[in-house]
Formats: structure tokens, sequence, C-alpha cells
């Protein structure tokens, strides 16, 4: 078995801060702590607009038909057909089809993340109580108002585990962009014979790092936009 | 599409050599705005078998460990509660971590191939199957369990005969969930060597054509779609007593 040296693990945090030798790029150092916040700022991007793409098809999608209690079979049939759809061939299609860069890969991306978004906003919603929305009606509250000022919040644990889950699964396949020509960390796991072994490492461990700090900060958010009358009931 | 350049290298080796190669008699696989090829398709769908068979064996492997281990915390902490918020934690880490990330922060343990991914796909299904089986499990009314220690149960029986049969709806929508994610997910073990369809849509180093791309993204589709099936199917047998009341 080829396994890597248990020390590269020391060899990768230095190449994520220290520009190291290359025997490909004929002198020329890589890596390094600029190069690193390059990568880091360019997966965000990528992720950060595939998933805005996908919050604006998919949440309101989602708000209408759980507040219509219309096509659960489309919302619900929709987000298991799409957890079964493989990121690397997402990836690959689009940049040997349609083309590479960043203005075919966010949309890719964003296929990915709909499915999560509308079946939890979907679910979401349905499981505001009946009740609830007849009061809030009986209120005067417009249709809008009770999706806006009533269901939403309510909703709005479901709803941030389907962004949580897009975001995730949005930012991993980032990883593989460079596969279709966006610059991602995943050009240190990709490009393994200009970052050498050090490299492959600490693209790892970069995305890893990344995914939990925001996965970190979606749960913050999460407990900022949950009311305050929720979370007494959800101790 | 030709550069002069390339134009004239190929003058160099002969007038005709370059005449022949024109897209009407490129094999439609090599043609530059192909999307699919069914003659191609149709002559080597052989080549799919072997991959189709490593990705089997992967998830299955992955699916029984993850479910295995998993299942064991969930019971654990069934009865110890002050073992859940670490366990979910820690699953969710390892839930969060991205498989790609995963597998490359594991090969100065376990190197590349097969163990790897499979140890990494196992760790990512923890996660849904544990807070699966412990939400099914919490959902057993009280009354229910009351009435069984009332006819003498014991509280291992209960577990077993009472409370997991009753969570049987929720533990196997866990594994729909984790077996359908981790059949989309194991074509990235490309990456590890570790074989699997993965190698007919990114082989050694390069993408291959989008014939072959579709091709292994339908056949890793239909497995998902059969699994889910499959386990649709076993939830609707175990658990005859939800067949009675109208849906």
């Amino acid at each position: 078995m080829n396994t890597l040296p248990l020390a590269s693990f020391a060899g990768a945090i230095e190449f994520i801060f220290t520009p190291q030798d290359s025997n490909v790029t004929g002198g020329n150092k890589v890596g390094g702590f600029d190069k690193s916040l390059e990568l880091v700022l360019k997966h965000l991007e990528v992720t950060a607009l595939a998933l805005a793409i996908a919050l604006i098809v998919a949440l309101p999608l989602g708000l209408y038909l759980g507040h219509r209690g219309k096509g659960e079979l489309f919302a619900v049939g929709f987000g298991n057909a799409g957890r079964a759809i493989p990121e690397l061939a997402v990836i690959a299609l689009v940049a040997v089809l349609i083309g590479v860069g960043l203005k075919t890969v966010a949309p890719a991306l964003a296929i990915l993340g709909i499915a999560p978004i509308l079946v939890n906003t979907y679910v979401g919603v349905r499981q505001v109580e009946p009740a609830t929305v007849e009061a809030a009606r009986g209120m005067g509250m417009s249709e809008l108002s009770i999706i806006r000022r009533v269901e939403l919040p309510l909703a709005i644990p479901t709803v941030m585990g389907g962004i949580r889950s897009a975001a995730i699964v949005i930012l991993a396949t980032a990883t593989i962009a460079p596969l279709a020509g966006v610059e991602t960390l995943g050009d240190f796991i990709i490009n393994r014979n200009v970052y050498g072994e050090n490299g492959l490492l600490a693209g790892a461990i970069l995305v890893a790092l990344l995914a939990l700090a925001i996965e970190g900060s979606l749960a913050l958010l999460q407990r900022r936009l949950t009311s305050d009358g929720l979370k007494v009931k959800t101790a | 599409m030709a550069s002069p350049f390339l134009l004239a290298a190929a003058g160099q080796v002969g007038g005709d050599f370059f005449k022949e190669r024109t897209s009407d008699t490129l094999p439609c696989q090599a043609q530059p705005d192909h999307v699919f090829c069914f003659d191609w398709a149709k002559e080597n769908i052989d080549r799919y078998g072997t991959p189709t068979v490593q990705h089997l064996e992967i998830v299955v492997l992955s699916v029984v460990i993850g479910f295995a281990v998993a299942f064991a915390l969930a019971v654990l902490a069934h009865r110890r509660r002050r073992l859940q918020p670490p366990l979910l934690a820690a699953t969710g880490v390892l839930y969060t971590i991205p498989s790609i990330a995963f597998f490359f922060l594991l090969l100065p343990l376990t190197g590349f191939g097969r163990d790897t991914a499979i140890i990494v796909l196992a760790a990512y299904t923890l996660q849904i199957i544990y807070r699966n089986t412990i939400l099914g499990l919490a959902n057993v009314p009280d009354a229910v369990k009351d009435a069984a220690r009332g006819m003498g149960l014991t509280e291992r029986q209960i577990l077993w005969r009472v409370e997991l049969p009753l969570a049987i709806p929720e533990i196997v929508a866990g594994l729909r969930v984790a077996v359908v994610s981790t059949i989309a997910i194991a074509t990235l073990v490309v990456f590890i060597n570790a074989g699997g369809l993965g190698t007919q849509m990114y082989g050694s180093g390069n993408l291959t054509f989008p014939t072959s791309i579709i091709i292994a993204a339908a056949i890793v589709m239909t497995m998902a779609l059969a699994f889910d099936l499959v386990l649709l199917t076993v939830q609707r047998l175990t658990t005859p007593w939800r067949r009675v009341r109208p849906a």
C-alpha cells in the first residue's frame, strides 16, 4: 500500500503558510499563505454564488408549494432524486458539454443545493399547525404576510437545516471545480503533480476546516433567526 | 477549428492525413459537439460491469459498517441520555467534513485504495443513521412502554421487542437517505484509486467524454433508486401494523 508518511501533516501545515519547492514548475515556489488565501476566497465565492442561486430558486418555490399544500410528490420526489445525483457527474458534464468557468460551474453547483432547500422548506411549512394559519387568517393577514410572518418563522429550524445541507454539498463539490476550470482549494488536490503530497493534504485540511467553519456559522445564524418563543419550547 | 500552425503540421505529415480526419469520418464519441453516442454505448456497455460491482461492494460494505456502529451508539445513547449531545456533535463533524477532503486526510494513515474509501463513507453515514434511530426510539409513546412493563417484560425485552420494532420506520428512513447519498458520493472514490463508477467519468487524471459520463451517472442513479425501493419494501414488510391504518 502506498501510504504517505505520517510526517506529511507537518509538511502540509508548512505548505499552507510558506511557499515550497516543486519539481515541475522549474524553480518557482508553490503554495504558501497568499496562494492558500486566494484559493480559499475563490472557493467561498463559488459556494456563495451557487448557494444564492439555489436559494433564489428553491426557497420561494418551497414556501409557495408548502403554503398551498400542493406538489408534495414533486417537492419530496425532487429532494430524494437530488440526493442521488453524483456530484462528479455534474461537474464533469458541465465541463465537457457546456463549458468551463465560474458562469457555468456556479449554476451547476446550485442544482445540488436546490433539492435539500426545496424539500426542507416544503416540509417545514407543512408542519406548521393549520390552526395557527387559520388564526392568522382570522386576524386579517394577507396570504403573503402569513407566509412571511407566520409560516416562515415557524419553519426556520427546518428551512435552515436544508440550507446547511445545501451549503455543505456545494462547498464539498466546489472542491472538484478545478476539473471545470474554476481554481478552488481543490486545485491543491487535483493538480497533485504540481503541489505534491504536502499540497494534497493542505488542500484537504483547508476544505475540511472551511466546511466546519461554514457549518458553524450557519448554525449560529439559525439560532439568531429562530424566534425566542420557539427556543423555549424545543429545549 | 484547426489553427494555421496545426494545418502546417498536418501538411508535413501528408495532405491526405488531415483530410481523412474531418468530423464526417470521426467516430461519434470523438466529435467535438456530441452529447450521446448510442452506437458507442451499445458496443461498450460491457466495460461498466466491473466498476458497477466495485461501486456496489464499496457502498454495501460502508453502509453495513456505518449501520452497525451507528445502531450500537444509538442503543447505547438511548439508555444513557448524557451521551447523546457529544455523540451527535461527533457524528456531525464526521458528516460535515466533505468526503473528498476526508479521503486525503486519511492518506497518511490508511493510504490510497478501498479501505480508506470505506472508512470515510461509513463515517459519513453515522450521523444520518444515528440521529434517525435515536428519533425513532424517542418517538415510542411512554404508554406503550408502560404497557410492556406491566406485562412483565424486562428492559432488554422492551428494547428489542417493543421500542426497536416501533422505531423501524424512522430507522429505515435514515438508512434510505444514507444508502442513496453514499451511492452518489462513492463516485468520488476514484480520486483515491478505489475504483467504482467514478472511473468512467474521470479516468487516469482526465475527464472522460459525455457518453461515458452519462452512462456512469445513469447507472449510479438507477442503483440509488433500486436500493431506495428495496428498503421501502423492507420497511413495509417489517411494519405490518402500519398498513392497517389508512394513509
